[in-house]
């Protein structure tokens, strides 16, 4: 039994969404002008459902903590969005689409609400093309598609290597009707800092204006929380500088639950660190993977001697390059899902294969791809990222193969959602990489950008009326209420407290600590002495931040020293809670790999005995947290080992 | 690698500005633009925390760490700006700042470091300028009136290849405010035509093109944006390449805007 309710409707798989819809209550319009929301974050999430919510009339507040809605991280995918169009032919189904979701995610999401992604994942494209959303096009006009790993149909839709950008884009411009038309009101260089629960359910928000420092309440009938994921644990991620956990992490202080936060997803191909001067990783899409193959030397000699400069790469033979993932894993090839391909690089690095001076990289190369379809084909396709990767390595790799190495890129915890969005506080709800709900223990690559625009155009806006409807006659919020002083408050001491420490650390070197922490012992291979070990070492680190951090400058002007502590506190703890989540989780699944849990040739092994289950996680102060478990079933596709080799 | 930084200092719109200068010493060649200025941030927090190692040619007591907009380092968000020795970000072309390595500079020499200049975009503090301008002026036309849900499939409308892609030239503007700064007129021209121009080669946005036009030039010069006078620095500038074409497209809707009135 569990106290977690899915609300995951009755009937048939695919009929589940559209009964739901039947079912569920509405607003009418004359109310939902009454009635009040709060968006927190404009990514495409946030933005894509405070534009449709404005459209059907609620008076919406968005906040974002860059200078413009449009800088939220979503503006950096590359590769695209998946859609179960079938416009290739290629015989691809709504149905495909959510078993290989299913399936990539190593079976630790839940099916109804997989399904919905899939069904929905149409509209998503409709809706795109109709906001002027440039896609690639074919020389007919029609819409063009290429593959991403974990799928053998060609189904993701793109715009260069710009897809998230132009996504964005178009919810942005969305939402910049709302403002005009004055159903959205937003505010930039706002950081949400609390949440406010009244009688125990979501009325409001503590925010700061990043550029006063004024702290401000804020009220509202609801709450929608798509502030992104916490990647930035790590401190080195892909990751924008800003992006940060902190308003979920609030969420789940204030008594949401948090679900599987130890899945983060280590992403294949990305530029290897160079330093320790570095302060983030770049990716380079998994689009790449489409035509790049991957490989390392098959003699180590020749890694020496790449290592050493005394041989460039394209001086190895054919018949001497191990292209590893081909050989491993030939039904798919380079196109294997993410967690499996940084897993088989860290394998060949490990035996001492790596080809940069660390040993921390492979290559990924196009000799093939030039060969048989020319430069101007892979100009066309990937020239921005071939030019983004020359601007940073110095080497054009039209000649020479990318350097490329896994790097954290998203995470797939988050607050634990019902299949209304809502978190386990009433008026309180998730959207995107903030909620954990479809993308189980691994993300297949372009499926981010369909998840958020599925939640925020086409899943929140209606599931969201059926709780308003029982509102509508609530007054509007009393931000005076003693709810809001407390918590007001409450956020004064704690940014008067981190300005008074006056320490010796800095807080990037706190936060560069947490991420070496991370990424040893909580990274891409995990092990029960090494999580022990390193939630003593983030507790000691903790201790260490409250009593010895310095934040330069004060509350009162534009601070970025500030902001970064604040988040770094919370970086804090949302490491230690991935650890003890990856401890209870005594299996190998999806981007979760425990070392005491593989199969003989090293793959990961799976526990549906024991951990076929959402671990959904309570706050509970200072003492550890409590665990509640949501058991997972699957009626529409057979749970099986994943295979990727025949 | 070492350098010497001369930066602008302003405490908040109000206040006066005034440049400091800093030196920095152990740069790698590989470390990034903004990476530099993290590495100079840490060294000015920890003069503040020990002020004895206080001598790395900072004259008297320095303001802290240098405020400045980053988010994604990677080329897509538009958030990074800054004039550096007198062009917006820096000195190559096709790339914001966050994609500049120190290996493009002159080991040894002095960079100056300045905000955005243009009565567009105060100052809010140091190199951190005030860029919503440019959200209202999205804001008064930047989009195609559809609501969610309700729109034909995909697939319904065929698109040329052509008009598609040069759409998205247009399309992969930043919105970093690079060419209203670098415009001797601080015009956002290149701004408003990217956007105009994106939508207007694309039959759902083409419905629209000529009021949208006319609204957002029109918003343009209400927020205090210069006018063109096609001087073309804007095309020059722009990290992403947006060529000043687009202009002329952006005149030509705003023409027919005019002539339907």
């Amino acid at each position: 039994m569990t106290d977690l309710i899915s609300k995951v409707p009755e009937g048939p798989l695919a009929e589940k969404w559209t009964n739901h819809k039947a079912h569920i209550k509405v607003v009418s319009p004359a109310n939902k002008k009454k009635m009040e929301i709060i968006v927190i974050g404009t990514g495409l999430a946030g933005a894509s459902a405070a534009a449709t919510l404005g459209e059907l009339g609620y008076n919406v507040k968005i906040f974002c903590i860059s200078d413009s809605p449009r800088r939220a991280h979503s503006i950096a995918a590359q590769g695209g969005i998946n859609a179960a169009k079938n416009y290739q032919n290629d015989n691809d189904s709504v149905y495909r689409l959510f078993y290989d979701t299913i399936k990539g995610g190593d079976y630790r999401s839940r099916e109804a609400n997989v399904y919905r992604l899939a069904e929905v994942s149409n509209n998503i494209i409709d809706q795109c093309v109709a906001q002027g959303v440039p896609f690639a096009r074919d020389y007919g006009g029609l819409l063009d598609n290429r593959s991403f790993g974990g799928a053998q149909v060609s189904r993701t839709f793109y715009a260069r290597g710009q897809t998230g950008q132009q996504l964005l884009l178009g919810a942005y411009a969305a939402l910049n009707r709302q403002v005009a038309k004055g159903t959205v009101k937003s505010y930039p260089r706002h950081e949400m800092l609390d949440l406010v629960l009244i009688n125990g359910e979501a009325k409001g928000i503590i925010a700061r204006d990043l550029t006063t420092g004024e702290i401000q309440r804020f009220g509202a009938h609801a709450v929608v929380v798509a502030s992104g994921g916490y990647g930035n644990t790590y401190f080195l991620s892909t990751n924008a500088m800003n992006s940060n956990g902190s308003a979920a992490w609030q969420c789940y202080k204030k008594g949401a639950f948090f679900a599987n936060p130890c899945f983060a997803q280590i992403h294949p191909t990305c530029i290897p660190v160079h330093g320790d001067q570095q302060s983030k990783l770049t990716l380079m899409s998994e689009s790449l993977r489409n035509d790049g193959r991957i490989w390392v030397p098959k003699k180590l000699e020749d890694v020496e001697a790449i290592r050493k400069g005394t041989k460039k790469p394209s001086d190895i033979a054919e018949e001497d390059r191990d292209y590893y993932l081909e050989r491993r894993y030939p039904a798919f090839g380079n196109l294997v899902p993410r967690d499996v391909a940084s897993r088989a690089a860290k394998e060949r690095c490990d035996a001492g294969f790596g080809v940069n001076e660390q040993g921390l990289a492979v290559f990924l190369d196009f000799k093939t791809c030039m060969e048989q379809k020319g430069r101007k084909y892979i100009e066309e396709k990937y020239g921005n990222l071939f030019q983004m990767y020359e601007e940073i390595n110095d080497v054009d790799p039209y000649k020479e193969p990318m350097m490329i190495f896994p790097a954290i890129h998203y995470t797939m915890g988050g607050l634990w959602v019902d299949y209304n969005l809502q978190t386990t506080i009433p008026g309180l709800y998730a959207i995107g990489e903030a909620n954990f709900s479809d993308h189980g223990g691994n993300r297949l690559g372009a499926s981010a950008l369909m998840q958020g625009l599925a939640d925020g155009y086409f899943i929140l806006p209606y599931t969201i009326g059926d709780y308003l409807a029982s509102k509508f006659k609530d007054p509007k919020t009393d931000t005076n209420a003693p709810e809001f002083e407390e918590a007001e408050n409450r956020i004064k001491e704690r940014v008067n407290k981190l300005l008074s420490i006056k320490g010796k650390r800095t807080v990037d070197s706190i936060h560069k600590e947490l991420g070496h922490i991370m990424w040893e012992y909580v990274g891409m291979a995990r092990n029960e002495e090494g999580l022990k070990k390193a939630i003593g070492l983030i507790r000691d680190l903790k201790k260490e931040f409250w009593s010895n951090v310095y934040v330069a400058g004060d509350n009162e002007h534009f601070n970025q020293e500030l902001e970064k502590a604040l988040r770094v506190a919370d970086f804090l703890e949302i490491g230690e809670l991935m650890a003890i989540d990856a401890l209870n989780r005594r299996e190998s699944c999806g981007g979760h790999f425990r070392e005491e849990m593989q199969t003989a040739e090293g793959e990961t092994k799976r526990d549906d005995e024991n951990f076929m289950y959402v671990a959904a996680w309570e706050y509970k102060g200072e003492e550890e947290p409590a665990l509640h478990k949501e058991p997972l079933e699957f009626k529409y596709c057979t749970v099986a080992t994943r295979n990727y080799k025949d | 690698m070492k350098f010497t930084l001369k930066i602008w200092r302003q405490e908040n719109a109000k206040a006066k500005g005034h440049f400091e200068t800093y030196k920095v010493d152990g740069i790698s060649p590989d470390t990034s633009f903004l990476e530099m200025m993290d590495i100079l941030n840490e060294q000015l927090v920890n003069e503040k925390i020990n002020p004895v190692a206080f001598d790395k040619g900072c004259k008297g007591e320095h303001s802290g760490p240098v405020s400045f907009d980053h988010d994604c380092r990677e080329g897509i968000c538009g958030a990074c700006s800054l004039y550096i020795n007198g062009r917006a970000h820096g000195p190559e072309s096709g790339v914001t700042t966050c994609q500049l390595y120190m290996r493009k500079f002159k080991d040894g020499s002095t960079i100056t470091i300045e905000p955005w200049r243009s009565s567009g975009f105060p100052i809010i503090k140091d190199l951190v300028v005030d860029r919503r301008a440019y959200d209202k002026i999205l804001q008064a036309g930047g989009f195609i009136s559809v609501n969610t849900g309700g729109v034909p499939d995909a697939n319904a409308i065929p698109i040329k290849k052509e008009k598609a892609d040069k759409s998205m030239d247009a399309a992969a503007c930043i919105g970093c405010g690079a060419c209203a700064a670098t415009c001797k007129n601080g015009s956002a021209m290149l701004f408003v035509a990217a956007r105009v121009s994106s939508l207007a080669l694309l039959p759902q946005g083409k419905i629209e093109g000529a009021r949208r036009a006319k609204a957002m030039v029109d918003t343009m010069d209400a927020l205090g944006f210069g006018s063109c006078t096609n001087t073309r620095a804007c095309e020059m500038e722009c990290p992403k390449g947006i060529s000043v074409e687009h202009i002329a497209r952006l005149n030509r809707e705003f023409l027919s805007a005019k002539l339907s009135e």
